[in-house]
């Protein structure tokens, strides 16, 4: 059984948009009380997705349930039955506890081969809505530690996508365009492994390792002109020895505080190195173990 | 408020986190959150804690420690849930076709109407489904896990993302700011789960999980009204069938 652990990420952003918000012409995602930066949960799920499907080339167990098209080569067909499981040739007439047992089976071999799956869980349409795996792991939303500002960069581009916009420009094909960067923004978000449910879905200590992996390198192979340089800058975990946990979460959290170096001075936060990371280690609680991952 | 049935033992948990969504049924697609946590979703926050095959949750009232505030969210979501049937047959060594989602594909932009900073305190007691259990040993698994930061699962405000932290409350419920009376209107209470007979399974909504019988769900409403920041919960079979208002 893998250990109960609470987690801090440490993650920063230079002249990128982290996450857009769709409902605010793709702006960077900002808390519109305080100025903070926000990345979703799924926003960084999606990144983990994309990493695990990029080093395992997407084979079972390591397929990747909810995939992106453009980023991923699907290679969905690969031999599902190389599996060791009992297949249940009957058509789905089953019922009561034949039909619980049949949608038991789905879920598992799902789980089996789905590292997305087994990691956040999914919702299975077994007919009745019995068919819900829960993941082991949770995210909350990112925030950043200081409020950010969004620039707003007016750029040209030197040709036209159509002849008729070209008509339009009568031969000059300009247009402009325009994009969003946060010039700065380191994020702290905070997660969950819950080995109860990592139990249920098959979610092994393999499989928590990749997950630690993907949180450091999942940047790594998410370049785009969109993003600017993100980058992991650090992973804290709180691992407990018993499963329960040893102590709440929060009180854990607390003991990682994030400050900016010399804010007096009135400069804006630029880089991680402005920053000071402090982890509280003096009188731990029984049970708990820190690692710094990186 | 008629004399509760059954044994009782009451607890109080304080809970409290950033954001939260409790979805209000009727505005499930886009969502758009209940001004307070549903009776439903603060069960969902003690089972989290505890729970046993035993025991059931009934949750007696709800106190409120901060104006509701909202703030909007909007996502990238997938459309479709798993397809059962294609699973079966990919199991079988025949895939018709792709298993797996596209998430550019299948996509929908779903806007959350979400509240933030909540805090409440949850006063609850447990009924025991079986007379020889007792009470006492619940009760104190709750309380050693509530004080201890433990929990079976991490408990959250309404949707996964939005994770809780809870404290065990000894001793008087501090008053709420929130003063006055206040109508919050119909509110989900809780689902309700009947046992249905082996030909009536088409009905079924969903199916036990341990004997596999098929269960019909319903919803039950209730007329939420805060009175100081406290709303007090009816018995659940007290509250209202779908046809509201």
């Amino acid at each position: 059984m893998i250990p109960r652990v609470d987690f801090v990420l440490l993650f920063d952003v230079k002249n990128g948009n982290p996450n857009g918000d769709p409902d605010a012409g793709n702006l960077p995602r900002v808390d519109p009380e305080t100025g903070h930066g926000l990345v979703t949960d799924v926003c960084l799920k999606r990144k983990v997705r994309n990493f695990v499907g990029l080093v395992h080339g997407e084979d079972p167990p390591y397929e990747i349930y909810v995939k992106e098209k453009a980023v991923l080569n699907a290679q969905h067909t690969r031999a599902y039955k190389a599996l060791n499981l009992e297949p249940d040739a009957k058509k789905r007439k089953s019922k009561g506890k034949d039909r619980a047992e049949e949608d038991k089976q789905l879920t598992t071999w799902m789980c089996t081969n789905f590292f997305d799956i087994r990691a956040f869980g999914a919702v299975m349409s077994t007919g009745v809505n019995c068919g819900q795996v829960r993941g082991p792991i949770q995210l909350t939303l990112a925030r950043s530690i200081d409020p950010i500002i969004a620039q707003e960069h007016a750029v040209t581009r030197c040709a036209v996508t159509t002849e008729k916009e070209a008509e339009a420009q009568s031969g000059d094909n300009r247009t402009m365009g325009r994009k969003f960067t946060v010039p700065y923004g380191l994020y702290r978000v905070h997660g969950f492994i819950n080995p109860h449910l990592a139990a249920k879905t098959g979610f092994g200590a393999d499989d928590l390792d990749l997950f630690w992996k993907s949180l450091e390198q999942m940047f790594e192979s998410d370049r785009s002109a969109a993003r600017g340089e993100m980058a992991a800058q650090a992973l804290i975990c709180f691992e407990h020895a018993d499963a329960l946990g040893n102590a709440p979460a929060s009180k854990l959290f607390d003991r990682v505080s994030v400050n900016r170096k010399a804010a007096e001075n009135g400069t804006p936060p630029r880089s991680f190195a402005d920053y000071e990371l402090k982890i509280d280690e003096a009188g731990l609680p029984e049970g708990i173990k820190i690692n710094r991952r990186f | 408020m008629t004399a509760y049935q059954g044994q009782r033992s009451h607890i109080s948990l304080r809970i409290w986190g950033d954001y939260a969504c409790f979805t209000r049924p009727e505005a499930k697609v886009e969502r758009l959150s209940y001004d307070v946590i549903t009776p439903s979703a603060a069960r969902g926050v003690l089972e989290a804690l505890y729970w046993k095959p035993e025991v059931r949750w009934v949750v007696e009232r709800i106190h409120v420690y901060r104006e509701p505030r909202f703030t909007n969210l909007r996502r990238n979501e997938v459309a479709s849930k798993a397809s059962a049937a294609n699973a079966k047959q990919a199991m079988n060594g025949t895939p018709a076709g792709t298993l797996a989602l596209y998430a550019d594909e299948d996509r929908q932009q779903r806007a959350a109407t979400i509240l933030t900073g909540v805090e409440y305190i949850i006063g609850a007691r447990f009924e025991v489904l079986d007379d020889s259990e007792p009470v006492a040993k619940h009760y104190n698994m709750f309380k050693r896990r509530a004080e201890r930061g433990q929990c079976f699962h991490r408990p959250y405000l309404g949707t996964r993302e939005f994770a809780c932290d809870f404290a065990w409350v000894e001793g008087p419920i501090p008053a709420s700011p929130l003063t006055g009376e206040r109508d919050l209107g119909w509110m989900l209470h809780d689902l309700v789960f009947t046992p249905l007979d082996k030909n009536q399974e088409k009905l079924a909504d969903t199916l036990c999980a341990h004997t596999g019988r098929p269960l019909k769900a319903e919803p039950r409403f209730f007329r939420a009204q805060m009175h100081d920041g406290v709303i007090e919960v009816p018995p659940l079979q007290h509250a209202t069938a779908e046809s509201v208002g």
